[in-house]
């Protein structure tokens, strides 16, 4: 049955405008809002209500659910699923996200559009599967072997889990790339207020489709149509027969394994088509920074203490704010720099031993000062234990 | 019936030509399967737009790239997964898997169990070389016991993995063997398979003179073609003499290989199920939204 995404039915199955629901349950919600179709997952804590609400509602949108065998074939279902027009979706945890690294880089290397949800836990190796964490940071950047460029975001709350899923899929269709959700055991977990959007209150972004004639057709390549260095989407089954593989090819997607000049071709546009419009993809919310002197600069459910240790700091004389990564990959490299001009003082607060304080160091003024907060073992930072290390810090 | 018989004239129909000539050795059996193939979808007179091809890594995993229709050369051992993929967002397609016995049931064998086992609407080309060809001769897990592989110098000691027994086993639709010496039946037996519901699966034994037979000296490609063809018995005849023949006759044929058609059952594909699975949850939800529920 092929699928047609029906706005009021989805609607109507996802129920109450305003509900009360978990963080996993409010990303597969926004993965049935933006039109998925095809779902391909395997059970793991403490991503596996993602898979249960899309098994539940997805069939009565119309689209599938599979659970598939392992986290390999999760991704690697929903990528075939991919290039026969589905939007479509994984969601996992750190043992499965390592698992998916191949096909991941398969994904960007064959252009396909598909989300994956990583709900992170603790590692490494199995660690602690109920308890929240952001230490794939940097795999969801660098995990899969050889260059590459990443697209990520990190929700914060329950209905950013909804918006920011939407978001996700609309870059992986406008970018032809995987685009990882990276939430967590904690905000994936907890249950809030969500707004369930009016379909006139989101943006959808669906791939090109490819419609030059076949014969002139080049699928791997600047697009034929626009000034864009995403090419235009033959989805399989509509007459242009595509070849996708997995080795450097050239522009018409055919093996061409053996050239130097080939592979940088290649690469520099995979890459390019994303960095071109690193600045567009800056996607932040700004904390109390007007007057700041010292602020933190972190993402998902770190920011949820940070937000509150900028109030008891601020009640203290002091001028903190916060700057929330809402798109993490691509880095935000000038938001980071202008803060780093402002500030004296960056702190980041992970639930890791510090994976994007490295990049902020990377690209933050010398003379502004990073401080790593990490925390580990599935727990939040408290809001009282950020504010000591900006009393510390002030002094 | 086709209207194109020679096989020069079902390439002209069937093949992408800038990938040509192909990457296999002379006296591989991989071409001939292909051959095979596209005799059936042409006896068939299948519409090629409307087929995808998936394949993994190895050999047998370049053939998508020689057909001129959509195909995806994916990652080892994963094609029937993405395959999976494929079919479910586009249960239209005729999807086709070409797939070797290294990629199929060593990497791969976690998901050729499950895309049997769900019944997932496919045609699996399995060709089972005994070898890891691409990468130099290392140990396949169909290899029968006792043969050489570069990984496998003083001879292999572990049991082969039976592709055909244990697809049965798992309930597949249609599983079936046959050479790739033998013309006819793999013709009908791949026509059977592409308009067979459910999961369905041709292996091919396909000889692979470069890297097995020299690794096992069997001679020239002619020899080793004769190994193979010395090898081979029907399953009627294997059962025959299983019942009535000879202790020494039983025992030949323990070393011989089975082909034919070991499984042919109708039942409904995996997303001919899904499909009335959705089909009956939208009337069940239309009613109870009509009736103000």
């Amino acid at each position: 049955m092929k699928y047609e995404r029906d706005p009021e039915r989805i609607r109507k199955v996802l129920g109450d405008k305003v509900q009360f629901i978990q963080g996993d349950m409010a990303v597969s919600y926004g993965a049935v809002l933006a039109g998925c179709s095809f779902f391909g997952g395997y059970p793991i804590t403490p991503a596996s209500e993602v898979a249960e609400g899309i098994a539940r509602l997805l069939p009565r949108v119309g689209g599938t659910f599979i659970q598939m065998e392992d986290e390999i074939a999760g991704i690697a279902s929903a990528i075939g699923g991919a290039w026969s027009g589905a939007k479509a979706m994984t969601a996992t945890s750190g043992p499965g996200f390592s698992l998916m690294m191949e096909n991941y880089g398969y994904a960007m290397m064959t252009e396909t559009p598909v989300v994956i949800a990583n709900v992170q836990r603790t590692g490494p190796s199995t660690g602690q599967p109920t308890l929240g964490a952001q230490g794939d940071m940097m795999q969801v950047r660098w995990g899969t072997h050889g260059d590459a460029e990443a697209i990520a975001v990190a929700p914060s709350t329950v209905q950013e889990s909804l918006d920011l899923t939407i978001e996700a899929f609309n870059l992986s269709e406008k970018y032809r790339h995987p685009v990882c959700v990276m939430t967590d055991g904690e905000v994936g977990h907890l249950r809030e207020k969500v707004v369930i959007p009016e379909e006139d209150e989101i943006t959808l972004i669906d791939r090109v489709p490819a419609t030059i004639e076949r014969e002139k057709y080049i699928p791997f390549t600047n697009s034929q149509t626009r000034d864009s260095k995403v090419p235009d989407f033959a989805n399989f089954g509509t007459g242009y027969a595509t070849y996708v593989t997995g080795l450097t090819h050239n522009k018409k997607g055919l093996p061409a394994t053996d050239k130097q000049a080939d592979h940088e071709e290649l690469l520099t546009r995979l890459i390019t088509k994303i960095t071109d419009d690193r600045e567009a993809l800056e996607m932040v919310e700004e904390v109390e920074l007007e007057d700041a002197e010292v602020a933190f600069i972190t993402h998902g459910a770190s920011a949820r203490p940070a937000e509150s240790a900028v109030a008891l700091a601020r009640a203290k004389g002091i001028k903190a704010g916060l700057l929330r990564l809402q798109i993490v990959w691509p880095f935000p490299r000038s938001a980071i720099a202008r803060l780093s001009k402002q500030v004296n003082t960056i702190i980041v607060p992970e639930m890791c031993l510090g994976q994007i304080v490295h990049p902020i160091k990377e690209f933050a003024d010398p003379d502004c000062k990073i401080v790593m907060a990490p925390k580990v073992g599935g727990e939040m930072h408290l809001p009282v234990e950020l504010v000591e290390i900006i009393e510390k810090e002030a002094k | 019936m086709s209207d194109a018989k020679n096989v020069q004239a079902l390439r002209e129909r069937y093949i992408r030509k800038e990938m040509f000539p192909t990457i296999f050795c002379n006296g591989c059996g991989h071409g001939t399967a292909m051959d095979y193939v596209f005799h059936a979808i042409d006896e068939l007179g299948l519409d090629l737009s409307q087929m995808a091809f998936a394949s993994g890594i190895g050999c047998s995993s370049r053939i998508p790239g020689y057909i001129n229709a959509d195909g995806l050369h994916t990652t080892h051992g994963r094609a029937l997964a993405f395959a999976t993929g494929i079919k479910g967002a586009n249960p239209d397609l005729n999807v086709v898997v070409f797939s070797g016995d290294g990629d199929c049931v060593g990497i791969g064998g976690n998901h050729f169990i499950h895309a049997a086992r769900r019944n997932v609407d496919m045609t699996v080309i399995l060709l089972n070389n005994y070898i890891y060809g691409m990468t130099g001769g290392q140990q396949a897990p169909t290899a029968p016991v006792g043969s050489f592989a570069s990984t496998a110098p003083y001879g292999i000691i572990e049991q082969p993995f039976n592709v055909c027994e244990v697809a049965k086993a798992l309930g597949a639709a249609y599983v079936a063997r046959w050479p790739v010496s033998y013309p006819s039946q793999p013709i009908k037996s791949i026509k059977d398979a592409l308009s067979h519901e459910g999961f369905s699966l041709v292996e091919m034994m396909s000889p692979c003179p470069t890297a097995f037979g020299r690794r096992n000296r069997k001679g020239d490609i002619k020899k080793l073609w004769q190994w193979y063809d010395d090898k081979y018995i029907m399953i009627e005849d294997y059962e025959r003499i299983m019942e009535f023949g000879t202790e020494e006759e039983q025992e030949k044929a323990q070393d011989m290989i089975l082909i034919g058609v070991f499984q042919d059952e109708h039942k409904p594909g995996f997303y001919a199920e899904y499909g009335r699975l959705i089909e009956n949850l939208m009337k069940k939800d239309d009613a109870k939204w009509a009736g103000g529920g």
